[in-house]
């Protein structure tokens, strides 16, 4: 019995481990009955694996039996693995007994598409209901949509469930079709579309009504695969554009390929994932959603990858030299935002503090701010005054030569080519 | 006036003068009452120093703050009115810091607010109002990082225990956050640093005291204490921990950021099987 749990559980945990959301934020849920858990807002990593990914959740599947076979999916169906299934009850327990020993903050509940949509789904929706209902469970629980199951079952499972997704996999149609020609981006547009309306009908509801039941309160998110097809930075990050505007998505990961097939349509195994890739990826999507940058000013036509020397804050800035030095003392928040160097919080800091007076350089330092790589972009109180006006490939490469990159270093799943 | 060819005005000279020591017996009312005592003595420029950090000097003054709970409490209802919750907080984890230039720093940020007109908690460019957002944000660091690396062990009686030693004096800020969470079962937070503890017993947290028997691990207690169930989760949970491991993105550097050396002794999965 003992020996069974531990081997359903080191398949199953291997087989989820490709999806990357982890994130436990965003959650409202309270312990109101009394009972065990509830979500905390900024969410709360509670380990991290050997490879720097944090662990929030315990994630699994359900089952890895597939009917489908997707190239890009260690559970596809030609891929000889061993195969497993929990029962509903020993999720729970392992649910209910790790949260208890403050080693999760809940369940990332995802399955391999057994028999069909509606079946599958009914199997998820029984763990939650099990969860919440009768062990008064109120931490965090994201829950996969299975595409194709049927309008009821996912606005059930919604009422249940802190956060909901499902995954584009390639950032475009053609990639899709390459890898797996029985899927579409549609059937994923199709459920997102419909919780997404759900969620702003119970949003309304609820300015009505006080006692509405909470649906998907942290939001849905999406992962796309990167590196697995061709498609180019732009590519990858218009379609994240174009699903955080069209669907509110709380987020959009990038799951790097980590080669798991021998199919000569992906990159072979031994590959090493372009993780430096899928950091930079980041850096923009981080640009889009709390830095003000509009992702055409990123990538476009005539600047379609990102740099990987550098970062895309920087990037962006040496091509626009015409914004900058930037006073910091006068300029307004959104420009000081812009400034390589300089953070959310430290442009908070910032325009804070000068109406107490100008700022001077050591004020810059201890407020936060990397000044040898701001000091290129800025003016402030006591800025040394400079006759040369460099150009930006210049101050690239001043930075460069200054910088100690946790990447030049170690990074030679790209760089080196022999 | 010339000397040395350096132009020297008679304002430039000014009698050596003798910076005044506070001293206070390190609870945050001594501090608070210390503020009391300056508006009430004004010394000039003060400097704050614990019981334990002073040393007497030849050529400095020093006074001894007595605690005082009225003033403490006069000090404290200043500092409401002019500071929001959010800087209240800030001031209440700096002192939890334990760190002795922090209480100087909480001293004179005192005395800075009281002279300003209301907002000047807003300067960042002030040294004593960055020194508090600093030492606030570790540790607030600290009690996020005992928030998620608690591991609770179940015991044969069915409490779940976990006993840790952190940076600073968190008890305090983590203790609505495992009531709230924990609701329905017993826990025991020990900190075996500062030998003090957080009991919830179902229905409100209790500080105890633990008097260990010798040669107990006070870490990990021997397994016969344990309920019978804790071994199977212990190792169910590590089984866990490297099954979600991808070894080919395998970056020591960033784990060890992330999860600090020093905490692994509290972590199950850390644990060499």
């Amino acid at each position: 019995m003992f020996d069974r749990i531990r081997e359903k559980l080191n398949i199953l945990a291997d087989a989820a481990k490709y999806d990357v959301s982890c994130s436990s934020s965003g959650g409202t849920r309270k312990n109101d009955n009394k009972g065990l858990g509830n979500s905390h807002t900024s969410g709360i990593c509670h380990t991290y694996t050997e490879d720097g990914r944090c662990v929030s959740l315990l994630k699994i599947l359900l089952t890895n039996h597939c009917i489908y076979d997707c190239l890009f999916c260690v559970s596809r169906k030609s891929n000889d693995i061993k195969r497993a299934a929990f029962t509903v009850d020993e999720v729970v327990e392992l649910t209910m007994n790790f949260y208890r020993r403050n080693y999760i903050e809940g369940l990332f509940l995802s399955s391999g598409i057994f028999k069909n949509a509606d079946f599958t789904m009914e199997r998820l929706l029984l763990v939650v209901k099990k969860l919440r209902l009768e062990q008064n469970y109120n931490g965090y629980i994201h829950l996969k949509t299975i595409p194709g199951a049927s309008d009821e079952l996912i606005k059930e499972a919604g009422l249940y469930a802190d956060r909901m997704s499902i995954n584009l996999e390639m950032p475009t149609e053609a990639g899709l079709k390459l890898l797996a020609p029985e899927k579409s981006h549609a059937d994923v547009i199709k459920p997102l579309d419909f919780v997404q309306k759900q969620i702003t009908q119970f949003s309304a509801d609820k300015k009505l009504i006080k006692h509405i039941p909470k649906f998907v309160p942290a939001g849905q998110s999406t992962q796309m695969v990167i590196g697995a097809t061709p498609e180019s930075d732009k590519d990858i990050m218009y379609t994240a554009n174009a699903f955080y505007n069209n669907f509110s998505l709380k987020r959009v990961y990038y799951s790097g390929y980590v080669p798991i097939s021998n199919d000569t349509r992906m990159p072979i195994l031994g590959t090493q994932p372009p993780l430096l890739r899928e950091n930079r990826l980041y850096q923009t999507d981080w640009l889009m959603r709390f830095y003000g940058f509009k992702v055409q000013e990123i990538l476009n036509d005539a600047n379609p990858n990102l740099d990987i020397d550098i970062d895309p804050k920087l990037s962006w800035a040496i091509r626009n030299m015409q914004h900058f030095p930037v006073d910091i003392n006068t300029a307004d928040y959104k420009m000081i935002l812009r400034i390589p160097g300089i953070g959310v919080m430290s442009a908070k800091k910032i325009v804070q503090a000068r109406k107490f007076g100008k700022l001077r350089i050591d004020q810059l330092k201890k407020i936060g701010v990397a000044y040898n790589r701001a000091k290129h972009f800025i003016i402030c109180l006591d800025s040394p005054y400079q006759l040369k006006d460099y150009q930006g490939t210049q101050i690239k490469a001043f930075i460069l030569a200054e910088s100690k990159s946790k990447y030049l270093k170690t990074d030679n799943n790209q760089m080196i080519l022999f | 006036m010339t000397i040395n060819n350096y132009n020297i005005t008679s304002a430039d000279i000014k009698p050596v003068y003798i910076i005044m020591t506070y001293i206070f017996d390190g609870s945050l009312q001594g501090l608070l009452t210390a503020v009391f005592e300056y508006f009430e003595r004004k010394p000039g420029e003060t400097m704050l120093k614990s019981t334990e950090m002073f040393q007497p000097q030849a050529f400095a003054e020093s006074f001894t703050v007595i605690t005082d709970a009225t003033k403490a409490d006069r000090v404290w209802a200043g500092l409401q009115k002019k500071l929001k919750k959010e800087w209240l907080r800030k001031f209440y984890c700096s002192y939890l810091s334990e760190v002795s230039e922090a209480y100087n720093h909480l001293f004179q940020f005192s005395i800075y607010i009281f002279k300003h007109a209301a907002g000047a908690e807003s300067n960042y460019g002030n040294e004593h109002v960055i020194a508090l957002s600093k030492y606030a944000k570790s540790v607030e660091r600290e009690k996020h990082r005992m928030e998620a690396f608690i591991r609770f062990q179940k015991t044969g009686d069915g409490i779940f225990y976990a006993g840790i030693d952190p940076d600073f004096n968190v008890l305090p800020l983590i203790s609505n956050h495992f009531k709230n969470r924990y609701a329905d079962q017993q826990w025991v937070i020990y900190d075996l640093k500062r030998k003090y503890g957080l009991h919830y017993n179902l229905t409100s947290v209790e500080e105890i005291t633990i008097s260990f028997t010798n040669g107990i691990n006070k870490q990990n207690p021997a397994s016969i204490l344990m309920d019978e169930s804790e071994a199977l989760y212990a190792t169910l949970w590590k089984d866990y921990f490297k099954s979600a491991n991808i070894v080919a993105r395998k970056n020591t550097k960033l784990h060890v950021q992330h999860v600090p050396k020093r905490y692994w002794k509290y972590l199950t999965e850390k644990e060499i099987l």
